[in-house]
């Protein structure tokens, strides 16, 4: 294995306080994520995949335990991050390119070098003639591409998925899931997935995560290797290992209906 | 990428497509015909049933009386005075309430616990019918315009830091979350995300508040009594000049209605993005 993890995940617990009671999410939790990992995190609904992201993405801070990245410890949102919300949030008021810049804006970082090379991006994921359209002009599959490239743009490491694509009809989920792959390979990037959706967790990503019913823990880890010739999320279902996987995984989620 | 469902075929119009449009358009001038007939017909019955004593116009006035009153108050020029200043009043009640009303929105934005303690505060106040503050502000303020003004304000202030709060509260709480994870401050979430989604709120606050105003003024007006609309109403009415209330009340109608569509019109600029 690589020497070191950009992100190491140390004995994470994290209890939410309410009036009616504790609720525990997740109960030590370790993980170490190399650099150019696609991790998915999968588990039954409540059990605390969006709590260990939005840990990682340093929105909240656990109860006990920390998130390492680079060896420092998470404390509040880096620019380290990129977060791609469920649906893609773009602001319906803001024209393609000002939905982008989102972040730069935020940051304060908007100067040559960080604009061209947003519009570099815009240009090569086929979105440059659309800069000065609004969200509501563009097709559902279009939206979730500027969505991520407005999370490129502020060229982090690591890329966090929160159900990204839980919003999209079937047929645009699929496409949609092959395009972000493609370009989160080709940008170089770690990617963290949380989805409830096997069959996509398991054809995107090089190691699921599985995680028990609350309080959330690890199950099972499995390394995803897959004989396909078409090495894209649609290409890999094909792969005859693929449904192997996947009854494994289901029969670790224990789920009773 | 399928974006064919958002390209509408403009060239090719097909001959049902056609008939459709122009079937369309009939009814369309159909109502616009009959609301002007229904106006035309309203003013010739109410002069006709003057004139054959049906009613008396003496309290009912009759638009030929009406006229003649418009075009006296048009000659010794106080139509423009008394018009001017009710719009000016209103206009600036209008502006302040709603600018007043958002900053207060904000505030409670800001501070939950400023929200909380002043929920039940809020809730009093807007149930309290604010035309009771009238003489209060009378004393307080004086005898004239700024206590009208005021009277304006109160009555539009508090619904609209109700509506523009509940506004700035229903505000995505994923588009917040985005920013946050961007590293953005309270301030920056203000500016970047709660204000800009909030401005379909704070206009439907504005259609509110023309209505309103124009209520606060003519109250204010009717206590006040010195200049104004409102008082050409209760002026007219006090010495049994119905000719002059009821024009009055038509260039009130006039004015508000012309206040109501700048504010349409205002939306649509604003809005454009839809």
């Amino acid at each position: 294995m690589r020497a070191k993890p950009l992100v190491s995940i140390r004995n994470i617990s994290m209890k939410y306080q309410s009036p009616e009671g504790e609720i525990e999410a997740l109960k030590n939790v370790s993980l170490d994520i190399y650099e150019g990992e696609f991790i998915s995190i999968v588990g039954p609904s409540g059990c605390g995949k969006s709590t260990l992201l939005n840990i990682i993405a340093g929105l909240i801070e656990p109860s006990e335990g920390e998130v390492l990245i680079n060896d420092k410890i998470v404390c509040r949102p880096t620019d380290m991050v990129g977060y791609m919300p469920q649906r893609d949030q773009l602001f319906e008021w803001r024209n393609i390119w000002k939905n982008v810049i989102l972040g730069l804006e935020i940051q304060k970082n908007l100067n040559e070098q960080t604009v061209n090379f947003t519009r570099k991006l815009l240009r090569d994921y086929g979105l440059f003639e659309f800069r000065h359209k609004y969200p509501s002009q563009l097709s559902g599959g279009m939206r979730q591409r500027v969505a991520l490239i407005r999370t490129l743009a502020i060229n982090p490491d690591i890329l966090l998925l929160d159900e990204a694509f839980s919003a999209l009809d079937y047929q645009t989920r699929l496409i949609v899931t092959d395009e972000v792959k493609q370009i989160i390979n080709k940008e170089n990037k770690t990617a963290i997935l949380v989805t409830h959706d096997l069959a996509e967790a398991i054809s995107m990503a090089d190691k699921v995560v599985v995680l028990s019913k609350r309080p959330g823990t690890i199950k099972n880890t499995y390394t995803i290797q897959l004989t396909c010739d078409v090495k894209t999320p649609i290409g890999c279902r094909e792969a005859p290992e693929f449904r192997e996987y996947f009854n494994k995984i289901w029969r670790d989620l224990d789920v009773h209906v | 990428m399928s974006m064919s469902k958002k390209i509408i075929p403009v060239q090719v119009i097909s001959p049902e497509h056609e008939a459709y449009l122009r079937e369309r358009k009939i009814y369309r001038r159909k109502i616009l015909g009959t609301q002007i007939l229904l106006l035309i017909g309203i003013i010739i019955i109410w002069e006709i049933a003057g004139r054959l004593g049906w009613i008396d116009p003496f309290i009912t006035s009759q638009p030929s009386r009406i006229w003649k009153t418009l075009i006296n108050l048009h000659r010794e020029g106080v139509l423009y005075y008394h018009t001017g200043i009710t719009l000016l009043e209103t206009m600036i009640g209008f502006i302040s309430g709603t600018l007043m009303g958002t900053i207060f929105a904000i505030i409670l934005w800001w501070s939950d616990f400023t929200a909380e303690v002043l929920d039940p505060y809020m809730v009093v106040l807007n149930a309290l019918p604010k035309i009771a503050l009238g003489p209060i502000l009378i004393v307080w303020i004086g005898n004239g315009p700024p206590a009208i003004i005021a009277m304006a304000l109160f009555i539009s202030l508090i619904v609209t830091i109700l509506g523009v709060y509940s506004g700035f509260t229903q505000v995505d709480g994923d588009k917040i979350k985005l920013l946050k994870t961007f590293g953005a401050t309270k301030l920056q979430i203000l500016q970047k995300v709660i204000l800009p989604a909030s401005v379909p709120t704070i206009i439907s606050a504005l259609k509110i508040n023309v209505g309103l105003s124009w209520v606060g003024v003519i109250v204010g007006e009717f206590l006040v009594s010195k200049a104004g609309l409102g008082y050409l109403i209760v002026y007219g009415g006090q010495v049994f000049k119905l000719d002059l209330v009821m024009t009055s009340v038509i260039i009130l109608a006039a004015a508000a209605a012309i206040m109501y569509k700048a504010v349409v019109y205002l939306e649509k600029l604003f809005l454009k993005w839809r």
